[in-house]
């Protein structure tokens, strides 16, 4: 197995799954400024995808571009976090999943800024600069509903007892890390817990939101199995490649 | 032979799409011109990693100096040095003020959570009580404001680093 080429799978279908889903958004939002910041988040979020499977494809050598990985592989092919292909909900759960996602994607680019793979660090730079101003937006709605009206709170408050057990997978420390931390690729999981965990308790203080004090954790995205929704996604997402096949505009 | 600089000449012509008084080199996008006599190769970075406008901009400068030059002309495209908004120039920055969208302003470092909100000068009445409406704009490089004085709507071209 390509360390990296999974690695890359991981980072590249977190951002094209989460993008499709915040597509989703488009013309639903709850007032325009949001439709329009969901949706330039999306695009945000696809064209890292772009980048990132892009390379993935030159990594496994094995002449798949970036449209060929996204629109020709099966759910069980995928593996991005079980967290991002959760449905959208209300808003207070699209702002939720935002954040609890955000919150480890900043993290994480600035970690691999450093990276010695020299591509994956280009691209992390490049990303980076634009998942700041992500996290500010998700932040400032977790706040704005948090700390909101009766039923403002109570919504988000769910959203995170929703949602908060498909956070412990983006912290997983398995053989493709250990790999690739071996030659400076990576970096430690554990540091990366302990930003995510202090941005995000900072937001929860001032949102007046409470982690939920259960230890329930669900996962496998990571190695391809995935939540029902996933299916439903590709079956959107792939309809036109698999109709017909190659076609192009 | 064409000369690099007579490149850079001919692309102060090719605009960009969405914001059409700018230049691509306005823009600071435009990072390397190479030219040999078989080739000539410009390499440029994308604004934002989902631009859509990248790929005409991409097809717009090779159309443009294919009109001027008989060998093949390729356009690549680098991700690192990532771009900023530090790189539009200062006649681009003019041109944009002009054409009624906000400069990018000297923001702090956005890795403080929750920074300072940030004055940008009307661009209609110079103002500068403004408030934001919303971080994202009409594309992904502009956020929305609008002036408390002479309550345009306007688009801030924000900044990023
Ligand atoms: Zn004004």
């Amino acid at each position: 197995m390509n360390a990296l080429f999974e690695y890359l799978l991981r980072v590249g279908d977190d951002s094209l799954i989460l993008g499709h889903r915040l597509s989703e958004w488009c013309g639903h939002g709850p007032i325009l400024e949001e439709d329009i910041a969901m949706t330039n988040i999306a695009l945000d979020l696809v064209g890292q995808a772009t980048s990132i499977l892009k390379y993935a494809g030159e990594v496994e050598g094995k002449n798949r571009s970036e449209d060929d990985l996204a629109f020709l592989r099966f759910d069980r092919d995928y593996r991005n976090l079980l967290l991002v292909e959760q449905p959208n909900g209300d808003f207070g759960m699209t702002m939720m999943r935002q954040f609890l996602f955000d919150a480890y994607r900043k993290p994480l680019f600035e970690q691999l800024t450093n990276s010695s793979d020299s591509q994956l660090a280009a691209i992390a730079e490049k990303s980076l600069k634009e998942t700041k101003y992500h996290l500010r937006h998700s932040a400032e709605w977790t706040i704005r509903l948090g700390d909101g009206t009766e039923e403002s709170h109570q919504r988000v408050q769910e959203a995170l007892d929703t949602l908060w057990r498909y956070t412990p997978e983006m912290f997983i420390d398995d053989e493709i890390e250990s790999e690739l931390r071996k030659t400076g690729v990576t970096f430690s999981v554990e540091e990366l817990h302990a930003s995510w965990t202090k941005i995000a308790k900072e937001v929860f203080d001032e949102a007046t939101l409470v982690i939920p004090d259960n230890n329930w954790e669900q996962s496998g995205g990571r190695k391809g199995y995935h939540s029902e929704h996933l299916g439903y996604i590709l079956a959107e997402l792939q309809y036109m490649q698999r109709a017909y096949p190659g076609m192009k505009w | 032979m064409v000369t690099e600089k007579e490149i850079w000449q001919h692309l102060d012509d090719v605009f960009d799409p969405e914001i059409p008084v700018l230049t691509v080199a306005d823009l600071g996008i435009v990072r390397k011109v190479e030219v040999s006599p078989k080739e000539i190769t410009i390499t440029i970075t994308p604004t934002y990693s989902g631009c859509p406008a990248m790929q005409r901009i991409e097809s717009d400068i090779r159309e443009k100096i294919s009109e001027v030059v008989d060998i093949p002309v390729r356009v690549t495209l680098v991700l690192a040095p990532a771009w900023t908004t530090d790189w539009i120039t200062e006649t681009g920055k003019k041109k944009l003020e002009e054409y009624g969208i906000a400069p990018p302003v000297d923001e702090p470092d956005k890795s403080v959570l929750f920074a300072e909100p940030i004055v940008v000068p009307c661009p209609k009445c110079t103002s500068k009580n403004t408030r934001m409406i919303s971080q994202f704009g009409s594309t992904a490089c502009k956020a929305h404001y609008q002036c408390n004085d002479c309550q345009e709507p306007f688009d801030y071209f924000k900044c990023l680093r």
